[in-house]
């Protein structure tokens, strides 16, 4: 292997502009080609919660009919998970999981390519549906039947594009995995692994044990809408709840596909700016390995409202109470890292802190969801809504806004615009409360989700939590600009960039050379970021 | 020094946040406690783990900010080097269980009040269709439909320019209210002829999914006369936002009272006259009140249908062209579309009025006029093939 990585680039030409990224291999590259395409998709998914929000801002229908409203809120959810949150964090992988280890490339550059370049196609089809005469799924992104099955022949095509993002999903997991079990460099033992790298090893077996279920589900509704099956078809003998089922066998799992990663962005970011190791290391990875496991044993906490017996009820409630204990140890842990520090706040920090307090809260506000009888209460209301914007934006998103910030001057070479990056912080962190925090309360009060008019005594909540969407939309334009402004030039950025830097990444220069380690470090417990505590 | 600091700005954060969490909850809306013993006990046990958890966030809240404000590089703080503590490890982990298993215990219980239906005094059944509800009395032997009112439904339409605030009780009325007995313990039975619904009443305590081919069952005892409100919350397609659900209850001799007013003389009347040939005038009247509570959702008030999904029955080549096709459409629907088969929900005659209403309003002008007989004569063939039952029994 290094007899073939020591002589890769140099004696070919570098394909150039356009051919460069088609036939690209390098991790890098493609890392960059995935973190572009998520902020793409970001601003398109984007922008179809502002027409959301725009609609709700005040009672009554004023800009769209409620069908192309329910289209709105169903591509905005498969375009914000499986087109800005999953790949934001397969880019991030593909960039920093090689730097960490000490490994020159992925371990299968070719597929990493082809990986990639599945998503634009997938994406395009699906979004080609908004313009076919049927219209665009409008059944939520759960694509429940016989709703699901009512929809025109476009709903051909989304499955044929979920298919593809599963695919793309799937392969991307194989490469990670492969990359960290056989790639990592001599002294990187699994437990001197970044918890980054740790976090998306994980994820990587969640993904490939979930999209598979996902990919048979959305086969069977194929088959029932245009093949005449009746897998979920009551009628014919099939069960409308199965689906369900299957459905978060898979979605509890995609949960923390997109917030494991965030764990481990998180892990890294604290220790840096509170100039501390880690507290904890080896119970967080523990922590994230019970994470993972219990997010196959609570899928029906999602349908405690479809009637199931009390003994599954009791079953599902206990389980996922049971997750709060290793999701609280993490908490516990970044705060003890926080502890007796010597803290700085540049704006990755910043986004650090924001994640561990607004996330704590979407944790907290998932333990309530979790009692069965209250979520009789909750279960379908904008609670719902706020509980999980709280924990994939203020979580998930945060955590990758986080990371772009930390590793941007690795990218680059240059650092962002501190006084932009604070500005975009505090911008999008008042705003994002203004925005989801009264959605409980509207919740409570008695609003379901998936609505496109309500009563009026929710207008007042309604209308702050649009100011608070525009608000926030608004702020992600400056973090374009940031992006591309630091892209372009600006103060030059040392090898470790942050003064309490660990880990290898931190000791390749600034902007990383194309090809780095092609002879493989030597780690050992001065050089890794964080100390195997059993060892 | 460094610990007394610590335990001084740590109390002072644990003020500060709590204070702040106060207003947070003092603006905000809140669960209603609702008007069943049930609904209380919800409420109970939403406002004990809400105290849970709001205790739980303050604390770890108030370290993190001690921290961010005592540990600070630009204060001069040095880096600890600890980076372990298997005691203070145990210590977060235990604790938290202990927290859980408190919370479990109430939740436990309750979960298994709701679970059970056994005593109930009288037992209706709720069917949820695109978009509205039906409901039958199973003891009591009525039966009908309740679907937003008309009031909402004119505001609710794009450009109406009605303001939905000079609108009573916007998009929470409904034509035909759910009229039940206090203090009687009444067990619902759920369905759905269609796609999945979800029959919520907030002051009730609980929602619960209407699933074609199943049968879900829930209970309730209402102690206090007054009419509630709730909606569907399940998305159910393009008028999910417009189902709602309107209970009103009154006292058990005014329900009495109701229950005469509904069976005395009309059923009868209803029973007489369920087959009779109607004139003209009498279908297309009957037929232009069905058609707007279970056809004008899709296909408009003018028949002017919303385009691709929705055709519009203005000039429609069906509803123009052959009688029995027209029949077969609207008893046996068509698979695949939102396109209900309505002989499984309405009455012969009331499918007939709509046909005939439908072939001679909106410009259509064949002048047939259809007959309850002409519809059942379409029903009958397709049941002997036996249509499958697709209820089953509640478990």
């Amino acid at each position: 292997m290094t007899d073939t990585t020591a002589h890769t680039d140099d004696h070919h030409a570098q394909p150039k502009g356009l051919a460069r990224w088609i036939f690209t291999t390098n991790h890098k590259e493609i890392g960059t080609l995935y973190l572009v395409f998520s902020l793409a998709m970001f601003i398109v998914g984007g922008a179809m919660a502002m027409i959301i929000r725009a609609e709700l801002f005040q009672p009554g229908l004023q800009l769209v009919n409620p069908e192309f409203f329910n289209q709105m809120t169903t591509m905005h959810a498969l375009i914000m998970i499986f087109g800005a949150v999953m790949p934001a964090f397969v880019g991030l992988a593909n960039w920093m999981v090689p730097m960490m280890i000490g490994a020159p490339d992925m371990a299968l550059p070719r597929m990493n390519n082809w990986s990639f370049w599945i998503l634009p196609f997938a994406f395009l089809i699906l979004l080609s549906t908004l313009f076919m005469p049927s219209g665009a799924p409008a059944s939520g992104w759960t694509l429940y039947p016989p709703l699901s099955l009512q929809g025109g022949n476009s709903f051909a095509f989304v499955i044929f594009a979920i298919h593809l993002m599963g695919i793309s999903s799937i392969m991307g997991a194989i490469n990670i995995i492969a990359t960290i079990l056989n790639m990592r460099a001599p002294g990187m033992t699994l437990l001197r692994m970044p918890l980054f790298v740790w976090t998306w090893l994980i994820t990587a077996f969640l993904l490939i044990a979930v999209m598979p279920v996902l990919a048979g589900a959305v086969t069977m509704l194929l088959t029932d809408r245009f093949f005449d099956t009746s897998f979920f078809n009551a009628a014919g003998g099939g069960d409308p709840v199965m689906y369900q089922h299957i459905f978060w066998f898979f979605g509890h799992p995609e949960v923390y596909i997109m917030i494991l990663p965030a764990f481990g962005i998180i892990s890294e970011i604290i220790p840096t700016f509170s100039r501390k190791r880690l507290f904890g290391y080896t119970s967080m990875v523990y922590a994230t390995a019970s994470i993972a496991f219990l997010s196959f044993i609570v899928w029906a906490h999602h349908m405690f409202t479809v009637g199931m017996p009390l003994g599954a009820s009791l079953f599902f409630m206990y389980a996922t109470m049971v997750i709060a204990v290793p999701t609280g140890i993490k908490i516990f842990n970044w705060v003890s890292t926080m502890w007796r520090g010597s803290m700085t706040f540049e704006t990755p920090m910043l986004f650090a802190i924001a994640f561990v307090i607004l996330f704590t809260i979407g944790g907290l506000s998932g333990v309530m969801l979790a009692i069965v009888p209250a979520d009789f209460q909750y279960h379908d209301t904008y609670f719902v809504v706020a509980h999980f914007h709280y924990v994939l934006v203020t979580g998930a998103v945060f955590a990758i806004m986080a990371a772009a910030y930390y590793w941007m001057p690795k990218w680059t070479g240059h650092m962002y615009d501190e006084r932009l990056g604070k500005i975009h912080f505090w911008w999008s962190t008042i705003s994002v409360n203004v925005l989801f925090f009264p959605q409980h309360y509207l919740g409570l009060a008695g609003m379901p989700r998936r609505i496109p008019d309500y009563s009026v005594q929710f207008a007042e909540f309604n209308l702050i939590s649009s100011i608070g969407g525009f608000a926030f939309g608004l702020a992600q334009l400056l973090f374009v600009w940031i992006v591309i402004k630091c892209v372009r030039g600006g103060q030059k950025a040392t090898a470790g960039v942050w003064e309490g830097a660990r880990g290898l990444e931190w000791t390749v220069p600034s902007p990383a050379p194309l090809h780095t380690f092609d002879t493989p470090p030597q780690v050992d417990d001065t050089v890794s970021a964080h100390k195997d505590q059993l060892a | 020094m460094k610990r007394t600091n610590e335990l001084i700005v740590g109390l002072a954060m644990v003020a500060v946040i709590t204070v702040i969490t106060w207003g947070v909850f003092a603006v905000g809306d809140n669960m209603p406690a609702g008007v069943t013993p049930y609904s209380r006990e919800v409420y109970q046990l939403h406002m004990i783990v809400l105290g849970i958890v709001t205790v739980i966030g303050i604390f770890v809240f108030a370290a993190m900010f001690t921290s961010i404000y005592l540990h600070r590089k630009s204060r001069g703080a040095e880096a600890a080097k600890f980076n372990h503590s298997t005691k203070a490890e145990i210590i977060w982990t235990v604790i938290p269980i202990l927290i859980l298993v408190a919370m479990a215990i109430p939740a436990t219980r309750v979960l298994i009040d709701m679970e059970d239906t056994s005593g109930a005094e009288m037992n209706i059944k709720v069917t949820g269709y695109q978009w509205l509800w039906q409901y039958e009395y199973l003891e009591d032997d009525i039966s009908f439909y309740s679907a937003l009112d008309r009031d909402s439904n004119a505001a609710r339409q794009i450009g109406s320019g009605i303001s939905p605030r000079e609108v009573d009780n916007y998009l929470l009325e409904v034509d035909n209210r759910l009229v039940v007995p206090t203090d009687t313990k009444i067990r619902i039975l759920l369905t759905s002829g269609d796609v999945i619904h979800s029959w919520w009443l907030p002051d009730l305590g609980w929602k619960r999914d209407a699933i074609p081919g199943m049968v879900n069952e829930a209970w309730t005892l209402i102690d206090e006369p007054g009419v509630y409100r709730g909606q569907c919350a399940e998305l159910c397609g393009k008028d999910h936002g417009f189902m709602p659900v309107v209970v009103e209850a009154v006292s058990p001799e005014d329900y009495r009272a109701w229950v005469a007013e509904q069976t005395g003389g009309q059923e009868t009347a209803a029973v007489d006259t369920a087959m009779d040939e109607m004139d003209r005038e009498a279908l297309m009247a009957h037929g232009e009140d069905i058609y707007e509570a279970h056809c004008a959702a899709c296909h408009r008030e003018d028949g002017s249908g919303m385009q691709p999904a929705f055709p519009a029955l203005a000039g429609n080549a069906v509803v123009t062209g052959e009688l029995s096709q027209h029949i077969d459409v609207v008893v046996n629907g068509r698979p695949g579309t939102a396109m209900a088969a309505f002989g499984q929900r309405l009455e012969a005659r009331d499918i007939a009025a709509a046909l005939t209403y439908t072939r001679n309003a909106f410009g259509n002008e064949t002048g047939d006029l259809v007959q309850p007989a002409d519809v059942v004569s379409m029903i009958d063939p397709r049941l002997d093939e036996s249509i499958v039952s697709t209820d089953r029994p509640p478990n």
